[in-house]
């Protein structure tokens, strides 16, 4: 007779509907913000941290009880949360709010991911998401769901491993000019960057897996809660104002000069003066 | 999953055309393409051949799976250096 794990791990996998990284940005015509009727996907280190949590449960087997996905966006978000189930993630959870709603901040987002770990039954011991957003680039909504729980945190993340037994995460995590390994008591907050698995010689990362379109169609028989934020008790209207987004201003284009006489000029005409000797 | 060749074909058709949706280029028409290859194949009754033709499909599948990975990772690395990528100041 085999022994059920003494513990057992719940994964809970918060991830974003982003612009899709290959999309050109453009400011929309009021300067309050960028064309959004673009394409969307799902931010990219945010498929990290669903694959890490996929591969976790591929090494640990049955001492991962549930990878549980979580979003919070527009009714479109769900098409993010069906492509994590198709990953092989066991249920989501879809915090709505409407098409017209400005997008939550990450203090919203931090509260609101809060409110939804303590009404998980059973807890929470591992949170794994995207170290920043790429439209974003905000990286603080990991640090600040940390703060809020009072939970350990290893942030830009390039390796994650379990030791279910001690309750601990053990972590590399990417630093100024190298790596820290951390170990971190469970329930923690870990953000994922790009390289997993890495070592200084090697240059592999964590690839997400590709859903398949057998596992979107099986996807679609997991169940996701749909929650707003009332629901939870949590107000995501933002804080900041942005008074005005606008491109980075266009770039002039050099000039060509024939002999170093003509660069003298051209440097003392934008006043550049000789050095004393 | 069957082994039926006409599901297989199928399956592979309708997840290569799904594929074909996020190419990078434009006036590459992905989905003319793979229409045309499958329709040249229809009428294949060798089992050997319609094998060899599936694998290239798979083949043509994973190629552009790979593609696109490539290129979102390389843009990645680039948007996103990490700090082993500048060269160290001493």
């Amino acid at each position: 007779m085999r022994a059920t794990a003494a513990r057992l791990i719940n994964i809970l996998v918060p991830v974003k509907r982003c612009v899709d990284y290959a999309v050109k940005i453009r400011v929309n015509p009021q300067q309050t913000g960028i064309d959004t009727n673009v394409k969307h996907s799902m931010n990219p280190f945010d498929e990290i941290a669903v694959e890490e949590a996929v591969r976790l449960r591929e090494r640990l087997k049955d001492a991962v009880k549930s990878i549980k996905v979580v979003t919070i966006g527009p009714p479109k978000s769900s098409e993010t949360l069906r492509t994590a189930l198709a990953m092989g993630a066991d249920s989501a959870i879809h915090i709505e709010i409407p098409e017209s709603a400005p997008a939550p901040e990450p203090l919203g987002v931090a509260r609101a991911l809060k409110a939804v770990v303590e009404r998980q039954q059973g807890g929470v011991d591992l949170i794994i998401m995207g170290k920043q957003a790429i439209d974003d680039d905000m990286g603080q909504t990991g640090q600040m769901l940390a703060a809020l729980l009072g939970s350990s945190q290893a942030t830009f993340a390039s390796k994650l491993d379990l030791d279910v037994e001690k309750k601990v995460a053990m972590v590399r995590t990417e630093i100024d000019g190298g790596a820290e390994e951390l170990v971190c008591k469970l329930p923690a907050v870990v953000t994922t960057d790009l390289r997993c698995g890495h070592d200084v010689f090697s240059d592999s990362f964590t690839e997400p897996r590709y859903a398949s379109l057998p596992n979107i169609m099986k996807a679609k028989k997991k169940p996701i809660e749909k929650l707003t934020p009332a629901d939870i008790g949590v107000d995501l209207t933002p804080v900041l104002e942005t008074l005005k987004v606008t491109e980075p201003p266009k770039r002039v284009g050099g000039g060509k000069v024939e002999n170093v006489d003509e660069l003298v000029a051209k440097l003392k005409e934008a006043g550049f003066t000789a050095v004393s000797a | 999953m069957s082994s039926s060749p006409r599901l297989r074909a199928l399956s592979l058709y309708k997840e290569l055309h799904r594929l074909g949706r996020e190419y990078p280029d434009p006036s590459y028409d992905f989905h003319g393409r793979i229409r045309r290859l499958f329709q040249k194949n229809k009428d294949l009754t060798d089992p050997e051949q319609i094998e060899q033709a599936l694998r290239l499909g798979e083949y043509i599948k994973n190629e552009t799976l790979a593609l696109y990975s490539l290129k979102k990772y390389r843009h990645l690395r680039q948007k996103y250096p990490l700090s082993s990528d500048s060269p160290s100041h001493s």
